[in-house]
């Protein structure tokens, strides 16, 4: 099952479309939360919002993850070991409020899990290309923040 | 006289509430309070001291102000020592509203802005005893702007 997540705050129907047309002729079994869209999407399963109990079910059960390049679906798909595809937002579509999806997607693309598209026809390519029969490669990612950081936390804590 | 020392962590949901997930073991041993925006969070993330405050972005003026009285209401109430929060605008609330009550507080601004900071991440300065950044380079062009980590 590939699982698409685009966030609760904006609808990015670009990349929704383009997995919908790709799911259209492979017959993939897709299930997208697409935000808040109203975009017509006739080959894959959506919702516009889920619970987080859902969304943590999709993402446990998910052969690969497609999304934006959001915080939450980089850090949790790198936490579950999943294999993960990001378009980032773009303002120049009025996607987003400025371009800071375009620099997170630079900062993470050298994450083993991690394939950043350009575009729709990349987005294509990468699906294309991934074997949903084969188990993820990636190994679980750690639940927590490195001890320097949670370290150097408990310190400005315990000084304030 | 010294009171007992109480957290209030904070975040919107989606990547700001992962991000603060991520640093939960910051806060063993503090009596914690968690805020965020949905509340089906509580259950997924197993949290028994979890509070909601509606969501709002800095655009919103009047959303903005509403946020900030049910902060305000919600840190009466609650009386943190400290507050830590990962963004966004309700955390920016909750942060310049516990200061205001006399609490700690420390801003870490999401490590999904690594060009510049966000709206609410700018204005942080203001109310953050700690302004923190997860992008190193962005302490060059804030003064006042600090890097200790980041979340991954």
């Amino acid at each position: 099952m590939i699982y698409v997540t685009v966030g609760t705050q904006l609808p990015f129907d670009r990349l929704i479309r383009a997995v919908d047309e790709w799911c259209a002729v492979s017959g993939a079994d897709v299930f997208a939360q697409v935000g808040p869209s109203d975009g017509n999407f006739s080959a894959l399963k959506s919702e516009s919002f889920i619970t987080p109990e859902k969304a943590d079910a999709l993402m446990k059960e998910a052969d690969l993850v497609v999304a934006h390049a959001g915080m939450g679906t980089i850090i949790t798909a790198t936490q579950c070991g999943k294999p993960l595809i990001i378009m980032a937002r773009e303002f120049k579509y009025g996607e987003h409020r400025n371009d800071h999806q375009v620099a997170t997607a630079k900062r993470f693309e050298d994450f083993p899990n991690i394939t950043v598209v350009a575009d729709e026809a990349e987005l294509k390519q990468a699906l294309d290309a991934f074997d949903t029969s084969a188990s993820s490669p990636f190994a679980a990612g750690t639940k927590y923040a490195p001890d320097e950081f949670i370290n150097n936390l408990k310190l400005l804590i315990a000084d304030s | 006289m010294a009171r007992k020392q109480k957290m209030m962590a904070v975040a919107s949901e989606g990547g700001h509430f992962v991000q603060l997930m991520r640093l939960r073991p910051a806060f063993e041993g503090m009596e914690t309070v968690y805020v965020s925006t949905n509340p089906g969070l509580a259950s997924a993330f197993e949290l028994n001291n979890f509070r909601v405050l509606p969501d709002a972005n800095m655009d919103k003026k009047a959303k903005l102000l509403w946020v900030l009285i049910r902060a305000f209401f919600l840190v009466l109430k609650e009386r943190p020592t400290h507050v830590v929060s990962t963004g966004a605008a309700p955390g920016f609330a909750v942060l310049a509203c516990a200061r205001l009550l006399g609490a700690k507080t420390i801003w870490i601004d999401s490590i999904a802005n690594a060009d510049e900071l966000s709206a609410a991440g700018a204005k942080a300065k203001y109310v953050a005893h700690h302004w923190l950044t997860q992008w190193e380079h962005l302490t060059k062009e804030y003064p006042g702007l600090e890097y200790k980590g980041r979340v991954i």
